[in-house]
């Protein structure tokens, strides 16, 4: 994993999105007449910078996989631009896409249905070389060889069909296929959801080795807010289509400053007893409000307890606030402009007893 | 919201009465038990066409009224096959397939279940112990109202009206914060987001006044803020109804929650268990150090890789002979005294604790080292 | 492109009373609509290929002995001359006001719902239409209650006792029901009951004129028919209650503590009932296929058996009324699934 400050530093971004927006329609009737849209992702602005991990981390329907699936451009954009590498890939056909292909490269998340079950191993992994017509050099079996070696497979396992292997060990198959191009890119989608506790460690790690062995850049997509922690420098929060909150990693967790990544923070379950007693808990109310209708303003506010009357009317827009550490909110917390630390408190715990009053309308 | 103050309450009941040697409780056979709820060597095996499937073998605890066990394991420990098999549900779905075998005592308030007549223990479930499960949209049948399942669960155990059962379906709904109860009571499962379908499953779990609740999973299928409220609900709940808990998680932070005890489960057997503090601040068993290591920390940065447990997890046909855990464990070549491999650990108490037990050949004295010296410091 | 995320917490609406009124509207206006089409692809067959086979319906009409002149006359009342859309029309209007048939002063008025005449009696095509109908009717509606009735519960049975002596015999003898022709089960059955051991009569009586005479000249052909689709019904059972029994509800019912009647009979059979419906509207439609066999074989004077005369005859009007009726039929058997569906499941969005 890349040092934060140090990927700060790098000007030239890997990837740049701009106002990235993904709307399904939905078509009824006769005619099939759109009646509306699913605004699955509603302008996005983000870099990924050389040798870094972003994380993306949100609740089911903010859009975290569609981002995915738009930058790896296997969903056409409704509108926006994706640069990679300053060449703008937006609207690129699939013969044009093809050599992009090499760069860019996808793990998904379920590593039961995105293998095909009847080809072997080596057919999966050296799919990417026929595709693309090269040869590695020492031939492609070789290559193939090489690349389960390297995500801790037994080569031999060449012929064998991907039933035979653990969810695990079919992951490391899925990651072993995206790297056999040598791509500077890899966009993984919930690489180790589906995975035990114990082997998504193993996976986890192997992301880790494999960045530093090979200089990938990555963005990684996760629900799971302790994974995140673990593998990313910068993380973007979504939520309903939009980044809430972009920001370094210590950053992020320490001081959070939109309330929604805080209600996030403070809702994952920790692994310490002793800690459930003293926890200041933000429950908030409701679900995800529906991203065909999503509210208007901000449009978290509908959940948020620190929510007032410009939240309705006006979006706010993605700004940054300190160095790196961009929000989308009118009232963030943990905001430079407070005084001292020693404020903050109080005013944390207020917004907790809100939450708390909020919530208990909801629960009795 | 936050905190119930129930763990570590003395009063609240211990699991065991102190000097209980586990040998005593998995001994079968012997006279009814104290404790509400007891397990006692449970064994649960499907016979398949590949072989004997040892789903779980051999499994013995105790729980209290106002008590909270966690089961924590990985997928095909067996743990969600124990909360079936004390249910009396491992069979359902069996049609004229070879039937499983269960043998083992479980005792409920003094009621033995496993030889009991199958009747009578349909009468208990549901009103004396019942289940929430993971995925409440596949849990709750989709072409009946959440109200007609609810005054169903009601009526079965309750001599009433139907007008009666709905008012008690309305009082629950509103109970686990369904907004506008008397109006969503006829709402399909399908016209509810995911919160509130497990909301309207809890409801429905606790109609008849349970005195045992199993949750399954009941968190992995929500959104992290969703969890939290369900989390909340739950223990608010129990805090109100008294009941035991039991609740059947791969999430380590979920039991931490929730959990006053905990028992780890490995292959089909308790490698560990004991109060929820000391298995995860005292843990005893290395592949409980394997879980805590695998697990990335959201409360704090961690710099060094992730310890995982090398290795999967292992088939329940083939259950690795001696210690199931041998063959991922790091430290099986650390000596113990005149121990073979093939032989099985057994849970035995852990010195200094009477609650704690941990099924590990090697001495105590080297576990507690190596926790102390190589594990903790890396977490 | 569909809808890849689905949102969570949309407005998801049952479909109320005023929803399933006007989804009935919008049906019925596509079952008008598919008739249209229906009755004209059916009036081209009939009326058109026969002029470019060199054929001449009017010749047909008045037998190969006639003078030229009755022939024209002929064409001349029937309107045979007309364009075929005129004549379309004319057929058409025929169905919903009547018709009169003229030639000069010879005028024939044919009352609504006017389907024109028998080529070869003269007749009237719809009294006989009307007169075939109660037969096949009771054919297809005491068959299809008895193959449903009997193949779902051997199908249930069959899937709560799977891998016993019972699941394989009763899925040995529904495969010898599938696979064995109507004809010969039919002729067999005639044979045995009727011929040999003479325990039934089935000369087809009205219902109307002796119930009981009715129903023993009918159950030969109910149970010849049913034996052949209820052996389809109880393999489609069988495998869909072994599937439905593995759900995650069935389980939640068994954990509420209820009886195992209960879990299968109230939880298992209503998601079960689904499939079975599907299967069902086909059938139903398709069903005068089957009867045409059935009639023949039993002689019954149905729809299938005026269909068979009606093209060894080249009668085309009756040809054309049967396979009227029998679009009809299909249509509507698949408006009241369509509808039965959306009763049955809730999550069925009519629109």
């Amino acid at each position: 994993m890349t040092d934060p400050e140090q990927a700060t530093a790098t000007p030239e971004p890997l990837l740049k999105v701009s106002r990235l927006v993904k709307h399904f329609p939905i078509k009824k009737g006769l005619l099939q007449r759109q009646t509306g849209a699913v605004q699955a992702v509603d302008g996005l602005d983000f870099d990924v910078r050389p040798g870094e991990t972003l994380g993306v981390v949100g609740e089911s329907g903010c859009g975290k996989s569609t981002m995915g699936r738009l930058v790896t451009r296997l969903l056409e954009p409704t509108s926006g631009k994706i640069e990679f590498e300053g060449r703008d890939i937006t609207h690129l056909g699939t013969a044009a896409m093809r050599p992009m292909r090499r760069d860019v490269q996808m793990i998904f998340q379920d590593p039961y249905s995105s293998l095909n079950p009847r080809h072997t191993v080596g057919a999966i992994v050296g799919a990417p070389f026929r595709l693309q017509g090269v040869t590695p050099e020492g031939g492609t079996k070789a290559e193939v060889q090489r690349l389960l070696e390297l995500v801790g497979l037994n080569p031999e396992h060449y012929n064998r069909y991907p039933h035979e292997f653990s969810g695990g060990q079919r992951q490391r198959i899925g990651i072993a296929r995206a790297l056999a191009l040598k791509p500077k890119l890899v966009v993984a989608d919930e690489p180790v959801s589906a995975l035990d506790v114990s082997i998504q460690a193993q996976v986890v790690n192997l992301l880790d080795d494999l960045q530093d062995e090979l200089g990938l850049t990555y963005v990684i997509i996760a629900h799971d807010l302790s994974v995140i922690r673990h593998v990313s420098d910068r993380i973007a929060v979504m939520y309903l289509g939009k980044i809430v909150e972009l920001a370094d990693r210590k950053a992020l967790y320490e001081t959070p400053m939109h309330p929604y990544t805080k209600a996030l923070l403070s809702a994952v379950p920790v692994p310490d007893p002793k800690r459930r007693a003293k926890r200041e808990r933000i429950l908030l109310k409701g679900d995800v409000p529906s991203p065909i209708s999503p509210p208007s303003g901000c449009r978290f506010h509908t959940r948020c307890w620190k929510a007032t009357e410009v939240c309705k009317r006006q979006e706010p827009p993605l700004v940054a606030l300190r160095t790196g550490h961009q929000v989308a909110c009118h009232h963030p917390e943990n905001a430079p402009d407070a005084p001292d630390a020693s404020d903050q408190v109080p005013r944390q715990k207020a917004a907790a007893e809100t939450a708390r009053k909020v919530t208990k309308k909801t629960d009795s | 919201m936050t905190d119930l103050n129930k763990s570590g309450t003395p009063e609240t009941g211990a699991v065991a009465a102190p000097g209980t040697a586990v040998g005593e409780v998995a001994a079968a056979g012997s006279p009814a038990p104290t404790a509400f709820l007891e397990v006692r060597d449970l064994r649960v095996h499907f016979p398949t066409d590949d072989g004997l499937v040892k789903s779980v073998d051999g499994l013995s605890f105790r729980l209290e009224k106002g008590r909270t066990l966690g089961i924590v394991g990985e997928s095909g420990s067996g743990k969600s096959v124990t909360s079936l098999g004390i249910m009396g549900l491992h069979t359902a779905g069996q049609y004229g397939r070879r039937k499983a075998r269960i043998s083992g005592e479980i005792w409920l308030n003094g009621q033995e279940l496993l030889g009991a007549d199958p009747d009578e223990v349909r009468k208990l479930r549901g009103r004396e112990m019942s289940m929430i499960f993971q995925d409440p949209l596949s849990a709750l049948h989709p072409y009946y109202t959440i109200g007609k399942q609810i005054v169903e669960a009601y009526r079965v155990h309750h001599e009433v009206t139907k007008d009666v059962a709905r008012k008690r379906a309305i009082e629950l709904l509103d109970r686990v914060g369904i907004p506008q109860p008397d109006k969503r009571v006829d709402s399909y499962p399908h016209e509810f987001s995911g919160g509130m379908r497990q909301r309207a499953m809890i409801a429905m779990s606790l109609v008849n006044n349970p005195e045992l609740l199993i949750a399954d999973e009941p968190t992995t299928a929500l959104d992290v803020t969703v969890q939290a409220q369900i989390l909340d609900l739950i223990r608010d709940l129990q805090k109100e109804f008294g009941s035991a808990v039991i609740i059947i998680t791969h999430d380590l932070g979920v039991v931490a929650e929730l959990a006053d005890d905990l028992l780890v489960m490995y292959g089909g057997r308790c490698v560990e268990r004991g109060p929820a503090e000391k298995v995860f601040y005292e843990p005893q068993h290395p592949y409980t150090w394997g879980l805590l290591g695998s697990m990335p920390r959201i409360d704090r940065d961690q710099t060094d890789r992730l310890i995982p447990v090398k290795g999967s997890p292992p088939s329940l046909i083939n259950v690795p002979s001696g210690c199931a855990f041998h063959p991922r464990c790091p430290y099986a070549d650390v000596p113990r005294d005149g121990i073979t491999r093939t032989e099985r650990p057994e849970l035995v108490q852990v010195a200094g604790s009477e609650e704690h037990f941990s099924a590990c050949h090697m001495a105590q004295e080297d576990r507690t080292r190596i926790w102390t010296e190589e594990i903790a410091p890396k977490l | 492109m569909a809808v890849r995320e689905p949102p969570p917490g949309g407005a998801r609406t049952a479909a109320g009373p005023r929803t399933v009124l006007a989804y009935v509207i919008r049906r019925l206006f596509a079952v008008v609509m598919m008739l249209l089409v229906v009755t004209l692809t059916t009036f081209a067959i009939f009326f058109v290929i026969p002029k470019w086979a060199g054929s001449d319906p009017a010749l047909l009409f008045v037998g190969k002995q006639a003078d030229p002149e009755a022939i024209e006359g002929i064409r001349k009342k029937l309107e045979l001359g007309d364009p075929l859309l005129l004549q379309f029309w004319h057929f058409v209007e025929g169905l919903f006001v009547g018709r009169d048939y003229a030639n000069g002063s010879d005028v024939t008025h044919c009352p609504a719902p006017c389907f024109g005449y028998s080529f070869r009696t003269e007749q009237a095509v719809w009294p006989q239409l009307t007169d075939a109908m109660p037969v096949t009717l009771s054919l297809a509606a005491g068959a299809c209650l008895l193959w449903v009735v009997g193949g779902v519960a051997t199908g249930v049975v069959s899937a709560l006792r799977r891998g016993t002596l019972w699941d394989r015999s009763a899925m040995t003898v529904a495969l010898a029901g599938v696979s064995l022709p109507i004809y010969f089960t039919g002729l067999l059955s005639l044979a045995i009951f009727s011929y040999q051991l003479k325990w039934v009569d089935v000369d087809y009586k009205g219902l109307g004129d002796n119930p009981g005479m009715w129903f023993e000249s009918l159950i030969l052909p109910w149970i010849t028919l049913a034996f052949l689709y209820a052996a389809m019904y109880a393999r489609l059972t069988r495998a869909t209650m072994l599937e439905i029994m593995g759900e995650d509800y069935i389980r939640t019912a068994r954990a509420k503590g209820l009886r195992e009647r209960v879990v299968i009979g109230r939880h298992a059979m209503r998601s079960t009932w689904t499939p079975i419906l599907t299967l069902l509207g086909l059938d139903l439609g398709a069903l005068l296929g089957g009867a045409v066999l059935t009639e023949t074989t039993y002689n019954l004077p149905g729809l299938g058996r005026l269909a068979v005369n009606a093209i060894s005859d080249k009668d085309l009007p009756v040809i054309l009324g049967v396979t009227l009726i029998a679009a009809l039929c299909i249509v509507v058997a698949n408006l009241v699934v369509d509808l039965l569906y959306a009763v049955i499941d809730p999550r069925v969005r009519l629109g």
